[in-house]
């Protein structure tokens, strides 16, 4: 009789566990804004890719302190660069901010929905971030400009608190100096040496002429925000499933399991962080969740 | 000679108002232009004008003694700036500076008054076109004052 389970038949290649970490090295660390530093990540190993979405994001790991959701804010295009832009405000991000070129990391991910980069082909891509919403919107942005001739117009909404919480200041400026994109930002207050505009992000968007039957806008930023601005698209006509939001809560597993980050009838480590105005429309005003 | 109707007519504040109407503004209104730094308007001063801005940009600033000038929001063309001449003292609660080369349409505060409180007619569409600037700009400003960008929203 032949065995029921013949061990040596056993697959040769592990499927990797979603909830152990890779080992990651730091290969840069670069210091963005007071509270905010980008770390460009490597396999331990050495070797290896980490392909993902727009929009998606990983389970970062400082070891003997805890897991944090980040949002991967590098080019999808270059999977050998996994590279988080991070907001020193808890014990785990605090932490992170701590670490040297060479220290070591855990990486779960990616997980979660993305940013509809593919379907906005063919039309305008509007994309409004504020404070460090720019990080998961950035590689949107590397990813359009990549194929540039594929969209329509390409408009850039920034806010933050001052001009010093400005993130990407280099590459925003390279973008703005581009013909093919316009580039808007603005900061709750300044001094009188800046000399961009001062006002709420929502302001902006009385600069633009939108064909809100031909643009799709994805908002990054904190949620108050996005109801305003996407309280404003709806004025201008845009319809809810041209409207794209990322929802924060506080994502454990990663894989929609654990339950923490419930969202009504969805988990936003799995069936988010990204949807459609439409999904979360009814939730952003009720309370309880 | 050509006058600022056509000018009013094209600015987003007057969208849709009639060329009776406008005629009627016309005669309280002037081009102005203010270089880069010029100040439009000093905080505690008469508040005898406001403007539309056809071109630059203006900031409007509080000054602090410890802080220096700190500016809470700018304007640009298409914009509105100054509603204190519609209400008594007539007062300005701003600083307002030009960033760069700015031109705008003034129009004297005391003439317009005594225009609106003459054709109640024109003085309703004027008020339902400031108070839309005003409830956007109060809705900005909870925003600005909730500081959602800091870590405590």
């Amino acid at each position: 009789m032949e065995p029921v389970f013949d061990s040596k038949a056993a697959p040769k290649e592990a499927v990797p566990s979603p909830m152990a970490p890779e080992i990651f090295r730091v290969e840069k660390y670069r210091r963005e804004t007071h509270d905010t530093y980008t770390l460009e990540l490597r396999p331990a190993s050495g070797t290896g890719e980490h392909r993902f979405k727009a929009g998606q994001f990983n389970m970062l790991y400082t070891f003997g302190v805890g897991e944090a959701a980040i949002s991967i804010s590098g080019d999808p295009s270059l999977p050998n660069h996994l590279i988080h832009t991070i907001r020193a405000v808890g014990a785990v991000t605090k932490a992170m901010s701590k670490l040297k070129v060479g220290g070591t990391i855990g990486v779960r991910g990616p997980f979660g929905s993305c940013w509809p980069v593919q379907e906005a082909v063919g039309n305008d891509v509007l994309i409004i971030a504020g404070g460090i919403g720019l990080a998961p919107l950035r590689p949107v942005i590397y990813q359009v400009l990549a194929e540039r001739r594929k969209y329509g117009k390409v408009f850039l909404l920034y806010g933050t608190r001052t001009p010093d919480d400005l993130l990407y200041r280099g590459e925003l400026e390279k973008w703005r100096a581009r013909f093919d994109m316009e580039v808007l930002a603005t900061v709750d207050r300044a001094s009188s040496d800046w000399h961009g505009n001062v006002g709420v992000v929502t302001t902006l968007l009385k600069k633009l002429v939108l064909d809100p039957n031909n643009t799709v806008a994805m908002i990054c930023g904190p949620e108050i925000m996005m109801r305003f601005v996407a309280m404003d698209l709806i004025k201008k006509d845009f319809g809810l499933d041209r409207i794209y939001v990322s929802m924060e809560r506080n994502m454990k597993c990663g894989i929609g399991l654990c339950g923490h980050c419930q969202y009504g009838p969805t988990f936003i480590c799995k069936d988010g962080p990204v949807y459609t105005y439409d999904r979360v429309i009814e939730l952003l005003a009720r309370r309880e969740i | 000679m050509e006058t600022l109707e056509p000018i009013l007519a094209a600015h987003p504040f007057f969208t849709g108002m009639s060329p009776e109407l406008l005629k009627l503004l016309v005669g309280c209104a002037s081009n102005v232009k203010f270089d880069a730094g010029d100040f439009i308007s000093r905080e505690g001063q008469d508040a005898s004008e406001f403007f539309i801005i056809r071109q630059g940009k203006v900031a409007l600033e509080l000054f602090s003694p410890t802080h220096g000038a700190i500016t809470v929001e700018t304007l640009e063309d298409g914009e509105v700036m100054g509603w204190s001449w519609l209400l008594p003292p007539y007062r300005s609660h701003f600083d307002a500076r030009a960033m760069e080369l700015t031109r705008t349409i003034r129009f004297d505060g005391k003439c317009l008054r005594s225009k609106l409180e003459a054709d109640h007619h024109l003085g309703y569409e004027m008020l339902k076109r400031f108070v839309k600037i005003i409830a956007e700009r109060l809705s900005a400003t909870r925003l600005q004052l909730l500081d959602i960008y800091g870590t405590r929203v």
